[in-house]
């Protein structure tokens, strides 16, 4: 049984202790937000926040981070900065299949918290371990940065 | 956990209840989504005028969707053809994946089968929706008339507000007595000057659950009891299993089930838990014997060494216009050059993936479903069922680029052998790792282009001759009899027998051998590898004539006014033959596919893509917005295969397993683009493909502006290129 902090709620799950963190989400809590792209944090699709760190939670083994803060996808739009980066997705038509934007709007996410008006050189380097293979970036890169905008107005 | 009643057109005719499911989903579905599920308590539809709307007295109106949404934006296109009838509000449209049904919802251009491919979406939907959105309206005005006792034609509508002087309604207040009026015939449509959504750039319907989270993919299903499927396939193509030594892999604590299926696409075991991480890790236990005797065992290498050979004998004719090879001959001076391409695989954000429930007489699938009548006959003949016991549940695709339209229904039969290998005991959902899921197989097939060109004393282009060698796509498939013929598979040649520029003599022949590799449609199909060959060796002509390759395009095209249309479109706003820098280059492509015209002009400096300039023709652009994100979605799928896109086998082995093998295009490495469409009144075309083809050469050809070397070779990593 892993006792885990997820979205501010006490959570156990009877998995075994080696079961990455994604899996936990999704099969345990069924928490379907999280998505699983490559299991070799390759892709950047699972990201959550672990202590409002971005995590790949697919090669974190669940055991790993119990105790710790988790968020996750489901309730990152209850935060300021992640409300208003879900506004600025919208507003900027980012998403197209989809599958990867949980990910991306965590790793976005968890930019602005630490820097409120990052270049294009800070979303590069924050941004470039979530691959879209619909190419989206361009709007990722418009939507962060309306995003920052309206986190300081 | 809650009750939810899944939607088919049935029901929503009959309003009463069919199928009834419990289903453990995301919580907020009351937003659009494929196969969207109506919670039990919601109002049953008042208003249904025809297979593709649903007016409920919530004032919603439901639009059934025909066409799967991979990222496309069908789910946004479609919709607004019937709002803009409807004369609707764009707020209470709402989008729902429609069931399988080819008699309904079959694709206008594909005959009487249901799928999506081929940027067909919005072209076959385009009078079909805005039909049923205006008879929609008609018969909410008849409603309206009558219950107001006026003339019907004294009726407005505007924003889904109906009105007659001071007298107001909405259409769900209107839409049980719309329910009662004659369904009219040949309904007139708007005049286009008349267009409130058509041209403007209606917001995505599922931008915000594929924000949140919430939006539904496969990946994501959970059924009562269900269990999750991890399999191990045969490291070859064509290999069968011999034996396998399940012991390990049921020591595994949790693992449920191992079973052996086969498939006519594939051999495998699967094991099966209660978690993916369970039967993954059963699955990595797991020892199989495998059957080599068919399976491929041939590389890359000898590949390509096979199709340089055949590229010098006679080919199948595609095209002949004049006397190439005599042209040739008597050619003051001649040209000649060759492109080598790799295998490439989708790599969709969702691996494969398949939800399967058996019944005794019946199966239900849950899936991002691009394929449906292929996927209902191919499931049934596996399971012993007919195609119409088949029902498919339609979910959003986490991508697919073509490969969730498998010619065999790879993974969906897999699925199905599997729920059937444990006696329909379980419902199943098998997940395929990223690993499973390239190495599966299903590419873009390996090409080599050979091209030849004369010139005649001054230099024009008097011959051009072209082979073409690569395995066919569609021969074996459901598009063979209408798209293979006297041995020419359209799809192989497509970009290169179609050559719109001007030359008297004119020849290309291909050769498709047979290669035990499974292969596939891939984003733009064949223009994948004819855009770049014809457009890269019609710069390298430009070069030794001494020609601009923008001016020589022009002049070739001269019959050809949309693709000069966007050629000059595209060269006008980049500033071709404005002065750069030291150190900057522009290179020019044009391309059409799909009936849809695309130029692109890429300025580089170094190795860093400075700017992509896109023009696009695809006639009436009917939202701006979603037109620009393909263009810029195609061009970022293009020049991530161009840059660094090669499946390579050895031994008959895949040598790419993830991301780290294949690397894939990234936020950085993304350059910025510009998009403009050209204004058009032609019928619109399709946009999710079109984008793809023209990168690759434009940036080839900048590179041969700037260093003086063409590019004969994709990925460009090969040529020791790297871009940031």
């Amino acid at each position: 049984m892993i006792s885990l902090n997820v979205n501010g709620k006490r959570v156990q799950a009877d998995a075994e202790a080696d079961t990455p963190l994604l899996w936990v989400l999704r099969d345990y809590l069924d928490m379907t937000g999280t998505k699983f792209g490559c299991g070799l944090a390759l892709c950047g699709a699972c990201t959550v926040h672990v202590e409002g760190q971005p995590v790949r939670s697919c090669v974190t083994p669940a055991s790993a981070v119990a105790g710790k803060k988790i968020i996750t996808i489901e309730t990152i739009g209850a935060t300021k900065v992640g409300k208003a980066v879900q506004a600025a997705w919208v507003a900027e038509n980012v998403p197209q299949c989809g599958y990867c934007q949980s990910g991306q709007v965590m790793a976005a996410a968890a930019l602005l918290s630490v820097k409120t008006s990052p270049t294009d050189a800070d979303i590069d380097a924050a941004m470039s371990g979530n691959i879209c293979r619909c190419a989206t970036y361009p709007r990722i890169r418009a939507a962060i940065k309306r995003a920052s905008k309206g986190l300081q107005a | 956990m809650k009750t939810i009643r899944n939607v088919t057109r049935r029901d929503f005719l009959k309003a009463s209840g069919g199928l009834v499911l419990a289903v453990a989903l995301p919580e907020s579905l009351a937003q659009s989504g494929p196969g969207r599920t109506v919670l039990a308590g919601e109002s049953a539809a008042a208003f249904t005028p025809n297979a593709f709307i649903r007016i409920g007295a919530d004032n919603t109106v439901t639009v059934m969707v025909k066409h799967l949404e991979m990222g496309q934006g069908t789910y946004t296109g479609l919709p607004t053809l019937v709002a803009e009838e409807l004369d609707a509000d764009w707020s209470q449209i709402r989008a729902e994946g429609a069931p399988a049904d080819a008699k309904q919802y079959n694709n206008l251009f594909w005959g009487p089968a249901q799928g999506t491919g081929g940027s067909t979406a919005l072209p076959n939907s385009y009078e079909q929706l805005r039909k049923a959105g205006a008879a929609a309206r008609v018969m909410l005005v008849a409603a309206a008339a009558e219950k107001w006792k006026v003339p019907a034609k004294e009726i407005r509508v505007s924003k889904g507000v109906v009105s007659h002087g001071n007298r107001k309604a909405s259409f769900g207040e209107l839409a049980s007595d719309a329910a009662k009026q004659k369904v009219p015939e040949d309904v007139p449509l708007k005049d286009p000057k008349d267009f409130v959504y058509i041209g403007k750039p209606a917001r995505r319907t599922d931008a915000r659950a594929k924000s949140n989270g919430t939006a539904l993919f496969t990946q994501d299903v959970k059924l009562p009891g269900m269990l999750t499927a991890v399999v191990l396939h045969p490291p070859r193509f064509g290999a069968k299993l011999k034996s396998f030594d399940a012991a390990k892999a049921k020591a595994v604590k949790g693992v449920q089930e191992v079973v052996a299926f086969s498939t006519p696409a594939a051999d495998g075991v699967a094991v099966l838990a209660k978690d993916y991480w369970t039967a993954k890790k059963g699955r990595d236990a797991l020892t199989a014997e495998w059957d080599d005797s068919s399976a491929f065992r041939l590389g890359s290498t000898e590949i390509m060494t096979e199709y340089k050979k055949l590229a010098a004998t006679p080919g199948t004719s595609a095209r002949k216009e004049g006397d190439a090879d005599k042209a040739l001959a008597g050619a003051a001076k001649t040209l000649e050059a060759s492109y080598e391409f790799p295998y490439l695989a989708h790599a969709a954000m969702e691996p494969m993936n398949c939800v399967v429930k058996l019944d005794s007489n019946a199966c239900e699938i849950w899936n991002g479903e691009q394929f449906q009548t292929v996927d209902q006959a191919a499931v049934a003949q596996i399971l012993g069922l007919k195609p119409e016991q088949v029902k498919l549940n339609q979910l959003y695709a986490g991508g697919s680029f073509g490969r969730r339209a498998n010619p065999k229904s790879d993974f969906l039969v897999e699925a199905g052998a599997i729920a059937k290998a444990i006696g329909g005991k379980a419902p199943v959902k098998l997940v395929w790792g990223r690993e499973d899921d390239m190495k599966a197989g299903w590419y873009r097939p390996m090409y080599y282009h050979a091209i030849k060109a004369g010139l005649d004393a001054g230099g024009n282009l008097v011959a051009w001759k072209h082979t073409i060698v690569g395995q066919s796509i569609l021969t074996g498939t459901a598009f063979e009899s209408m798209m293979v013929k006297d041995g020419v598979d359209a799809t192989s040649v497509e970009g290169a027998a179609n050559l719109p520029y001007a030359i008297p003599n004119l020849a290309v022949e291909l050769h498709s051998p047979k290669i035990g590799v499974p292969v596939q449609w891939w984003r733009s199909v064949g223009s994948t590898h004819t855009a770049f060959a014809t457009e890269c060796f019609l710069d390298e002509i430009a070069r030794e004539t001494r020609k601009d390759p923008y001016e020589l395009r022009r002049a070739l095209l001269t019959k050809h006014p949309r693709h000069k249309g966007v050629l000059e479109l595209a060269a006008q706003k980049a500033g071709w033959g404005k002065p750069l820098p030291a150190g900057r280059a522009r290179g020019i492509a044009v391309h059409e596919s799909f009936n849809t015209f695309v130029a692109q002009v890429v300025e580089i400096s170094g190795k860093k893509i400075e700017r992509v300039v896109c023009a696009v023709d695809c006639g009436i652009a009917v939202n701006p917005n979603i037109i620009a994100m393909q263009m810029e979605s195609g061009i970022g799928y293009g020049l991530s295969a161009a840059l660094n896109g090669a499946i390579t086998l050895k031994d008959g082995l895949v040598e790419q397993s993830n991301f780290h093998d294949y690397p894939v295009l990234r936020i950085n490495q993304m350059p910025r683009i510009e998009t403009f469409i050209v204004p058009s009144k032609e019928k619109p075309t399709g946009v999710g493909e079109p984008g793809t083809p023209v990168i690759a050469p434009a940036l080839a050809n900048a590179l041969l502006a700037l260093e003086g070397k063409p590019m004969r070779a994709l990925p460009l990593s090969t040529q020791g290129l790297t871009f940031a």
